[in-house]
């Protein structure tokens, strides 16, 4: 197995497999995603979520929550939104060991930055992208602690995990500890603590609020509801103009853009073919991209202006791009 | 040697990668290393050896098994002092390695750099100029392939003029230094603490230009996203691991070219193929030979068990020169889609300087496309010797100008 890995396996859309679903907690299951041939899996780095592709071809965002040693495996958890619009039910009562999936990143818009101290804070779902952060800041022996809010422990996820750690984590179970806000725990303002929290608007709010008059850089957040990606994922063909060369190549949902205009006889230097190096970017000229990659930030991908055809699409029938 | 070989199938050799011999000309040891299988060992070192592209692209990529926080050279860090502060990035792991790649990543990015190409294509011109006005012949290492990197690089860093001088030398050393403690590492010895001095005086936040590499480092600082402790570290970095490389990446590329006329002509006919060419001579050349890993965990790779906390000399040259993987992989080729060569390395240490040096080569090498009809070789060739580069002393050229060239 080992030399036949090879990272230019990586399409544009990475078919990953869910391996196992657990139930963690009320409302809560995990997915373990890998390569159905078992190869590697593209790097990540705490606070990355990925795209996941659900068959009814709607989009969403789960922050990666599993070990990023473990080259192999990916682990998402995701809340059973009641008021969702489908993904989460799919997840919970349609979707089986077994299903193949389409999976878009890893991206991190979130990223761990060095401290001595941190405060991470969660409220519900918004635990998954801490786990990692956790899992590094230990490792660097920085002084940190959990602050983890939820309903009641019930509906809580990963709290066998988090026990291990100790006192650092403090769980604040609504219905055990009595509604106690973010402001009662977190303390003062600190100079050298940085805050990251993820969790309902509610609770962002709330620590935005107590962090105001805080040095900049030392709060950081993440809304955890997944954002909507702009147009939907196509999953039929596109036509691809090559302004320079003076050619329109259609890129079969098969194929990744690339692909399409290296067989078209036009030379495209690349690198990674995973959507991280950043080796064959393009001007897009007209039309509009459907981002895959993990560079680019969401301003980056609101100007719409470049585009990384290892691994990203087309949201329309056509793009024209400056190759 | 009191070495013990795990696995007594594993090949073994007696060669000195890092003798006069091999470095002056790598490719029949580089050949025998291939030939000999997956992974060898080397006897004179106690450590194993990769020269396949298979397995040197796949341990290059799994960081988890193959590490680089015990150094890149030969020297372990799990046993021995570094011989200065260990980089944030080439001798680094995750965690610790996240926050300063992400950052690299992002100023060093394609799109960051774009708008430097328009002022380095007016150097390039200007250079290009001055070197042709002297005559038809000249020295491609010195005139071009140092000049131009040196001209451009120490500016967009934002490093001062005082001490520019000492760049080379201490990449120079650096590179040697990951190899063994040989000769020349000795001759470099003597002048460590007052290159080690200046390199670091440059690095401070007061002497860099606002708007460099330098600056955005530090602004990176203030806003939090790395320690100020860090910041001075990874100015050190591009300063150690941006010249050298490129100018023996340049040099690389003008020597493919100068022997290689057909290949000239083609880009002549379509400068577009700039950055391919480079590409292509990174991988034909490898200006970066060699560089270790050492093992977190018992690992077997081609029927090799390699056990923990062993260090794996991997030979990126000679894995861009393997049959297994390249069509001809003696001939410079424009043809040829290079993509996927580990002359950068590959995953998450992969050169994060790329896009930086691809700039460089593409601009002049489209300038020079357009002012030089035919450039050849019109003296004897000198290598330089470096424990881990492929390095140039000097190339003594003749070029014919084009005839639609004009001089300003």
């Amino acid at each position: 197995m080992f030399t036949e890995e090879n990272s230019q396996s990586y399409a544009s859309e990475t078919k990953l497999v869910v391996t196992a679903k657990k139930h963690l907690a009320d409302g809560v299951v995990s997915l373990n995603l890998a390569h159905p041939a078992g190869r590697r899996l593209p790097d990540w780095t705490p606070g990355s979520h990925i795209d996941v592709v659900l068959p009814s071809g709607i989009n969403r965002q789960y922050s990666l929550c599993g070990d990023r040693w473990d080259a192999h495996n990916y682990r998402i958890a995701v809340l059973h939104e009641r008021d969702g619009r489908g993904g989460s039910e799919f997840i919970h009562h349609g979707l089986t060991e077994g299903t193949t999936l389409a999976v878009g990143g890893p991206r991190n818009n979130f990223r761990l930055v060095p401290s001595e101290k941190y405060l991470f804070i969660a409220g519900g779902i918004g635990i998954t992208p801490m786990l990692p952060m956790i899992q590094s800041a230990h490792m660097m022996g920085a002084d940190w602690k959990l602050l983890y809010f939820g309903r009641s422990r019930r509906t809580m996820a990963f709290l066998d995990e988090l026990a291990a750690y100790g006192d650092r984590v403090m769980i604040v179970p609504k219905d055990q500890a009595g509604p106690r806000s973010a402001s009662d725990l977190i303390g003062p303002a600190s100079v050298d603590t940085k805050v990251y929290v993820c969790g309902p608007q509610r609770l962002l709010a709330a620590v935005e609020r107590l962090c105001a008059d805080w040095q900049p850089g030392l709060l950081r957040l993440e809304h955890f509801a997944a954002k909507s990606h702009g147009a939907p994922i196509r999953d039929t063909s596109f036509d691809v103009e090559l302004a320079r060369a003076g050619l329109t190549v259609t890129v079969q949902p098969e194929v990744s853009v690339l692909e399409a205009i290296q067989r078209a006889g036009v030379r495209m230097l690349t690198s990674c073919r995973e959507g991280t190096c950043g080796t064959c970017e393009v001007i897009v000229l007209g039309g509009q991209p459907d981002h895959r990659d993990s560079i680019l930030s969401d301003a980056d991908r609101a100007a719409g202006n470049c585009m990384f055809p290892c691994v990203s699409r087309s949201c329309g029938d056509r793009l024209v791009l400056d190759v | 040697m009191t070495a013990i070989i795990s696995d007594p199938k594993t090949p073994c050799t007696d060669v000195d990668p890092f003798s006069r011999d091999v470095l002056e000309d790598p490719l029949p040891f580089q050949s025998e290393l291939r030939a000999a299988g997956p992974v060898v060992y080397l006897n004179k070192y106690d450590v194993y050896a990769m020269g396949r592209y298979g397995e040197v692209q796949a341990a290059l990529t799994d960081w988890q098994t193959f590490q680089s926080a015990a150094g890149v050279g030969l020297s372990n860090f799990r046993k021995e002092m570094p011989w200065r502060p260990p980089s944030l990035l080439l001798e680094a792991d995750p965690p610790h390695h996240d926050a300063p790649r992400a950052l690299l990543t992002k100023i060093l990015g394609p799109r960051e750099i774009r708008k430097l190409a328009e002022s380095w294509t007016a150097d390039a011109e200007e250079l290009v100029d001055q070197v042709l006005s002297r005559g038809s012949e000249f020295d491609a290492v010195a005139d071009l392939a140092a000049a131009f990197p040196l001209r451009v690089f120490p500016d967009a860093v934002g490093i001062p003029q005082a001490g520019r001088e000492n760049l080379l030398p201490y990449g120079d050393h650096a590179f040697n230094a990951f190899g063994p403690p040989n000769e020349l590492v000795a001759k470099g010895a003597p002048r460590v603490p007052e290159l080690s001095a200046s390199i670091a005086s440059q690095c401070a936040r007061e002497v860099l230009t606002t708007d460099g590499f330098g600056a955005q480092i530090w602004a990176a600082a203030d806003r939090g996203d790395i320690t100020e402790a860090q910041a001075p570290l990874i100015v050190r970095s591009l300063l150690t691991a941006g010249v050298d490389t490129t100018v023996n990446g340049l040099a690389a590329v003008l020597y493919a070219f100068a022997t290689n006329p057909g290949q000239w002509a083609r880009l002549r006919d379509n400068p577009a193929l700039s950055r391919t060419a480079f590409d292509e001579a990174v991988r034909f050349e490898s200006p970066v030979q060699t560089f270790f890993r050492t093992t977190t965990r018992d690992i077997e790779v081609g029927g090799t068990l390699i056990p923990e906390g062993r260090k794996i000399l991997m030979f990126l040259g000679s894995a861009n020169r393997d049959p297994r993987r390249w069509d001809n992989p003696d001939t410079f080729d424009l043809n040829r889609d290079p993509s996927g060569h580990v002359g950068f390395g590959f995953g998450i240490h992969q050169c994060v300087g790329q896009h930086i040096a691809r700039l460089e080569a593409s601009t002049l090498l489209e300038v020079l496309a357009r002012s030089i009809e035919t450039i050849e070789i019109c003296g004897p060739t000198r290598r330089h010797h470096n424990n881990t580069l492929r390095a140039w002393q000097s190339l003594p050229v003749r070029v014919k100008t084009s005839s639609t060239f004009t001089r300003k």
